[in-house]
């Protein structure tokens, strides 16, 4: 706890903190109030110079006809629908494996002990420097032999397998919980699966939704991934989608970029919003304990 | 795994928990790895099998102009947007730090832009980055009175992602910003009654207790920052203008994708995992004499 002092100093040195703080505040939220401010605008208002902040007249509309864009190229029905729609599965069926994948194999690593076990986590470690360009092309030969070029499965698939991240993160909350509390359990009898299903399982709640968020997070984020496997307008996810309405044959006007934008990030701050605890305590977590 | 008769309960319960590791690391990476390892030494389309070369890709590669360009490029971004990231990251988590009123506000106003995915990202800043009707040349003409073409620049352009990845910091504030606050107040209080000026409590105290977390995460950051690909494909196609925003990673995409050289992408992917492990080497054996770890 920081000592506070109230004399008329550390008032005015309190004063240009703030000041300091504010100006940054608006520098950083500049960008995202632009961004809503064009989805509201006339297309001609959108790129008058110098730039209008209040649209006027208001186009609340402009984010139905995003939604809509180029809909007769799939039927009548709106691509955004589709995009996130597909998002969402993907999102679902990765997070769900993410979860699962790394809480059982970081309880092996933390709380469990086998020969091999240290060594096997120093190269788990180390899987962090790989980077994804080196593998992209070997995966591709993969899926593509396993017929899963095309289909979602080789952006969640994979989730269900653990990953270095997460089971460094899970470790080291599963660590934290006391021994004893696995001996007590065996004591009565319990099985393995069991001290983990019942005893350590639902003390690490608050550790798996940080999972659950990041995994989120990074799915709904992917480019390139969705961008080597999926090729049919049908199967796009929202980033690939929202990269093709700004792209393809000639692109769409810019206040229908930025209401089509608007919509991709307004779910991921929403749920920061109603996570935000979590949210912040994982990051830090993450960060600290390399 | 030999003899499973003698293994003990603890060994089978450990090996079977690990099991989805073990398998997805094998399968996904470990495979494809050394895949792309025995690749990078042959010829290949999607559709013909690998014929052996030898070194003839890495030879072509460092023959490779494009390559160069592409490795300097993405040198250039990562050593300058990775500090310039840290050095705004550790102030705004100092600011914070100060605890004074309302710090969650602010705290959630820097990190916001953290959250904006990549693709909205890298639409966004097209538009405020914008020569004719952005919002960047509408603050700077009335101040400079130009009109830079910031997007069609050869020297510009580059710049405009250390912008974005400046903007996006707050992940790492947050992390500096709960380090910052597992620092004993009694190393502040001790350099109180010496009268050390907070110009030296920052430099003497601060950074050196933040210097692991700092390590952690820059050499994280710069792993990151060598793969970044999503900003510079969507904003920039072809790395224009003449090249300057072509990176490492869209080269390789391009290379396997486009131009459906598989062999010569693999290469370049084996090359790109050996900058990176030398890079990290190098910076864990620098930090371990410099930085200052908690005897715990």
């Amino acid at each position: 706890m920081a000592k506070r002092t109230l004399s008329q100093q550390n008032l005015l040195s309190v004063g240009a903190i703030h000041l300091v703080l504010g100006l940054l505040s608006i520098v950083f939220l500049i960008p995202l109030v632009w961004m809503i401010s064009t989805s509201f605008k006339t297309v001609e208002q959108a790129s008058v110079f110098p730039p209008v902040w209040i649209p006027d007249p208001f186009m609340g509309g402009n984010y139905k006809e995003a939604w809509e864009y180029g809909k007769d190229q799939l039927g009548g029905v709106a691509p955004m629908l589709i995009y996130a729609r597909n998002s969402l599965i993907v999102c679902i069926l990765a997070v769900t494996g993410t979860v699962i994948s790394n809480s059982i194999v970081a309880y092996s690593f933390a709380r469990l002990k086998w020969p091999g076990r240290d060594l096997a986590f120093a190269i788990t470690l180390a899987t962090m420097m790989v980077p994804f360009p080196v593998l992209m092309v070997p995966l591709f030969g993969l899926f593509k032999d396993f017929g899963w070029v095309g289909t979602f499965r080789p952006l969640w698939i994979p989730a269900w397998f653990a990953g270095a991240f997460n089971i460094f993160l899970l470790r080291q909350f599963y660590r934290s919980i006391p021994m004893e509390l696995s001996e007590a359990a065996k004591i009565d009898g319990c099985s393995e699966w069991g001290i983990y299903s019942k005893v350590i399982l639902p003390l690490t709640k608050p550790a798996l939704a940080v999972v659950a968020l990041f995994s989120f997070m990074g799915t709904w984020n992917d480019f390139l991934a969705p961008l080597l496997y999926l090729q049919q307008q049908e199967t796009w996810t929202l980033a690939i989608g929202l990269q093709a309405f700004r792209s393809q044959a000639g692109g769409a006007p810019i206040h229908l970029q930025m209401a089509a934008s608007t919509m991709v990030v307004a779910p991921v701050i929403i749920l920061f919003f109603f996570t935000q605890k979590q949210f912040i305590q994982g990051i830090a977590t993450s960060g600290l304990k390399g | 795994m030999n003899k499973p008769g003698h293994l003990t309960n603890q060994t089978k319960a450990g090996l079977l928990f690990a099991a989805p590791w073990l398998i997805g690391f094998a399968v996904f990476l470990l495979f494809p790895l050394l895949k792309a390892f025995y690749n990078s030494f042959t010829e290949y389309t999607i559709l013909t099998p690998p014929v052996w070369i030898g070194f003839e890709n890495f030879a072509d590669i460092f023959r490779d102009e494009l390559f160069w360009k592409s490795l300097g490029n993405t040198f250039y971004y990562a050593f300058i947007a990775v500090p310039v990231s840290t050095v705004i990251a550790i102030s705004l988590a100092m600011l914070l730090n100060t605890k004074v009123k309302g710090q969650a506000f602010y705290r959630t106003f820097f990190f916001l832009p953290a959250l904006v995915p990549a693709v909205p990202l890298a639409i966004l800043w097209l538009w405020l980055f914008n020569g004719e009707a952005g919002i960047i040349n509408a603050i700077i003409e009335p101040i400079f009175g130009i009109r830079p073409n910031w997007l069609g620049d050869v020297n510009l352009a580059k710049n405009i992602l250390i912008v974005m990845s400046a903007w996006g910091v707050g992940h790492a504030m947050v992390i500096y910003l709960a380090g910052l606050q597992q620092v004993p107040i009694a190393l502040y209080e001790a350099a109180d009654l010496d009268g050390a000026s907070p110009l030296r409590k920052t430099f003497q105290i601060t950074i050196p207790m933040l210097s692991p977390v700092i390590m952690f995460n820059v050499v994280m950051a710069i792993i990151g920052s060598f793969q970044v690909f999503t900003q510079p494909y969507i904003m920039f196609p072809g790395g224009a203008p003449e090249r300057s925003t072509y990176f490492y990673s869209v080269y390789i995409y391009d290379a396997a994708f486009r131009d459906n050289r598989m062999g010569y992408a693999s290469a370049m992917g084996w090359i790109m995992f050996l900058i990176i492990l030398v890079l990290t080497l190098t910076a864990i054996k620098f930090m371990d004499k410099k930085v200052h770890y908690e005897s715990n």
